[in-house]
């Protein structure tokens, strides 16, 4: 068989306690390491699948850095944690900018929340991405990646002043290669999640 | 088989799906879990489709996990499922619908999973 030899496909099926799955969208801009963070934690070796790019974005080329300029597809990574009690949580590195738009809904329809990667050497970056997850009404945390050059004089005033965050929002910094780090980052969204105005029967 | 050797997906996405463009059930998402039903299965199913099955074979596949490890879009795999589902091959469930709120109890079991992770 050219298909998925089993060597490959050990692993990769869910296990018989996966009852409820979830998904959360790693989001932000290319080389912020939101495949490293999904890596860092995910069960399964980091898989992707390619998406097609909408008509309309094939005309846009600003994929600084990125081969094969001419593509209409990208590539979306994704990994997996078994949680205890059987959820079964997904994480989908989302690419931010605009031309990505239908891409990011289809992908954030019924997402839990985003968490939106920052890279402080590039705060820029974000914008598109923070405008995308604005006006998708997904609810997010920020978590800046701690890249071992960046800038430490930033204090979370000014971060959150350059980022324009809300007071509520969260804002962590964490090390995407630590699992540890990166899974206080998932928790700092969830909690946030939790915390945000309460339905009004609890 | 007109596959060609070398990385390469056996089956273009474009022809895999036989030129359906659309599953013929919309429901089905990227988290859907896909199992096989056990039914025998019928000769001359298109090479994808069994590909799909064979996928299936050693346990449930959610149509994200079957489109990367098929190296399909995940709207062949959309396509190929519902086929497959059509003809009583596979089964389905769905994700927990999308809501403005999640269940406050499903966040905190969330949660508690991955601290749980953590202190492993």
């Amino acid at each position: 068989m050219a298909y998925a030899p089993s060597s490959t496909t050990s692993g990769i099926h869910l296990p018989d306690t996966a009852q409820e799955l979830v998904k959360i969208l790693i989001a932000g801009p290319f080389g912020v390491g939101k495949t490293t963070l999904i890596d860092s934690v995910s069960e399964i070796r980091p898989l992707h699948t390619e998406e097609r790019l909408t008509e309309a974005s094939v005309d846009v080329d600003d994929l600084d850095g990125v081969r094969e300029k001419s593509t209409t597809t990208v590539a979306i990574d994704f990994g997996r944690l078994s949680l205890p009690g059987g959820i079964v949580l997904y994480l989908f590195g989302t690419p931010g900018q605009e031309r990505f738009r239908a891409l990011w809904e289809d992908i954030a329809h019924g997402a839990l929340g985003a968490l939106v990667l920052v890279d402080s050497r590039r705060i820029d970056a974000s914008f598109d991405m923070l405008g995308l997850v604005e006006e998708s009404g997904l609810p997010y945390a920020v978590a800046v990646n701690t890249f071992p050059d960046a800038p430490r004089h930033h204090t979370d005033e000014q971060l959150r002043a350059a980022l324009d965050l809300a007071p509520d929002t969260p804002l962590v910094t964490c090390d995407a290669r630590d699992p540890d780090s990166s899974i206080d980052a998932l928790l700092a969204l969830v909690q946030h999640l939790i915390d945000r105005d309460p339905p009004e029967h609890r | 088989m007109t596959g060609r050797r070398g990385g390469r997906p056996l089956v273009p996405a474009y022809l895999s799906t036989g030129g359906l463009a659309r599953p013929s059930r919309p429901q089905l998402e990227r988290l859907t879990v896909l199992s096989g039903s056990g039914e025998p299965v019928p000769a001359g199913l298109p090479a994808a489709q069994l590909a799909l099955l064979d996928a299936l074979f050693s346990g449930s596949l959610t149509v994200l996990e079957a489109a990367a490890l098929l190296e399909l879009p995940v709207s062949a795999v959309r396509v190929l499922a519902a086929g497959l589902l059509d003809r009583n091959l596979v089964l389905a469930r769905a994700p927990i619908p999308p809501a403005e709120r999640f269940d406050p109890d499903l966040l905190k079991r969330v949660a508690d999973g991955l601290r749980a992770l953590k202190h492993d």
